[in-house]
């Protein structure tokens, strides 16, 4: 619709409507299933997002699917962008990729993992920082050695990429296999936390 | 599988925050229209807060901007009634008022807030939040006819008050 110019004084600015969006997340706070946020980070932007449970969701490079919607679809549309419930978060995040945090100290909301991918994912936070395994360690530890294909599977549909670490799995010949964000991604986490020296 | 395929999926309910983007400039300038300056921001946070709490029950599809419109309405009404309770405003600023309205009186407002309510909400309903005259009766609780005519002599008014050198 054309708007008449006579109404053009009740235009808001962006920075009016960016003010008014920030304080309503802190004043809906209570009616917001998932609060989310974006930050910049050495392997690109992360969008990250929390339930009242913990972290729920972590990705990056959302070119080609669309993470909130499918946070919708998945677990409630009362979705708001909320910098100060995911502050631990970002902040945590922020030490590890200044190689100053090893461990992330955070609930996690795992109800998007069920079954076997559940146990592949608790079977992740069990591999140290720094160190690697193979996807036949990972089905070993499960106590499923012959599921290595479902184990390879599992990390790529990993919700928490990063926080549970999926790139420490490697192949057993020592190349990196295949990661969600790209090899060149899992090469930089891997570097970063020394395991390819 | 066929099944799926017959009956396919209702149409994605987009993230609220969207939700908020795509439409939070319309709410405000149907708030501030309606409210002026001081009350416009605290009626589209109310807006936005129980539309929010109501959004999982809204069919997906529906006419999200026209339901936002409604809920935007019905708090200005509520917020116009608690004004006419307040005691009379004096120069000073408030102290509840903790941030700085975010628009500055105009001709405009004060324009507007001289209308009779029908008019206004009339010329607020079809000209500012764009809602065809079938959806501003329903709202408003009166004819198709009566509402356009109710806008038109709004702005008729308001063009003769504001002169076409203060429009632009």
């Amino acid at each position: 619709m054309n708007r008449d110019p006579l109404f053009g004084s009740l235009d808001p600015s962006a920075a009016d409507l960016a003010t008014l969006h920030a304080r309503l997340a802190t004043a809906a706070a209570p009616d917001t299933d998932v609060a989310y946020i974006t930050m910049q980070s050495p392997i690109g932007e992360l969008l990250l997002a929390s339930t009242e449970i913990g972290l729920v969701r972590v990705a990056f490079q959302w070119a080609d699917h669309d993470p909130l919607q499918e946070l919708a679809d998945a677990i409630s549309p009362r979705i708001l962008r909320s910098p100060k419930r995911l502050r631990q978060v970002a902040q945590q995040l922020d030490a590890y990729f200044d190689g100053t945090r090893r461990h992330f100290d955070l609930p996690f909301d795992m109800r998007l993992s069920h079954g076997f991918r559940r146990e592949v994912l608790d079977a992740l936070l069990r591999i140290d920082y720094g160190a690697t395994a193979s996807y036949a360690d990972v089905a070993l530890d499960t106590g499923r050695p012959k599921a290595v294909r479902a184990v390879g599977t599992a990390c790529g549909m990993n919700p928490l990429p990063v926080v549970i670490p999926c790139h420490r799995v490697i192949r057993s010949d020592g190349s990196l296999g295949q990661y969600g964000g790209g090899t060149e991604v899992k090469r930089t986490l891997l570097e970063l936390e020394g395991a390819l020296d | 599988m066929e099944q799926a395929l017959l009956t396919p999926r209702p149409p994605a309910k987009p993230p609220f925050s969207r939700v908020v983007e795509s439409h939070g400039a319309t709410v405000l300038r149907v708030c501030r229209a309606l409210l002026g300056p001081v009350d416009a921001d605290d009626a589209w946070q109310e807006t936005f807060i129980a539309a929010l709490r109501a959004y999982p029950d809204v069919p997906s599809g529906a006419n999200l901007e026209a339901w936002l419109v409604t809920i935007a309405h019905r708090k200005a009404i509520d917020a116009a009634r608690a004004r006419k309770r307040r005691p009379t405003p004096t120069a000073e600023v408030p102290e509840r008022q903790v941030a700085q309205p975010s628009l500055p009186a105009t001709a405009l407002w004060l324009a507007l807030a001289d209308l009779p309510d029908r008019q206004r909400h009339a010329v607020v309903y079809h000209h500012i939040a764009g809602l065809a005259y079938r959806q501003v009766a329903q709202l408003m609780d009166t004819s198709e006819s009566a509402a356009r005519k109710a806008a038109s002599d709004g702005v008729a008014s308001l063009r003769i008050r504001l002169k076409d050198d203060d429009l632009r």
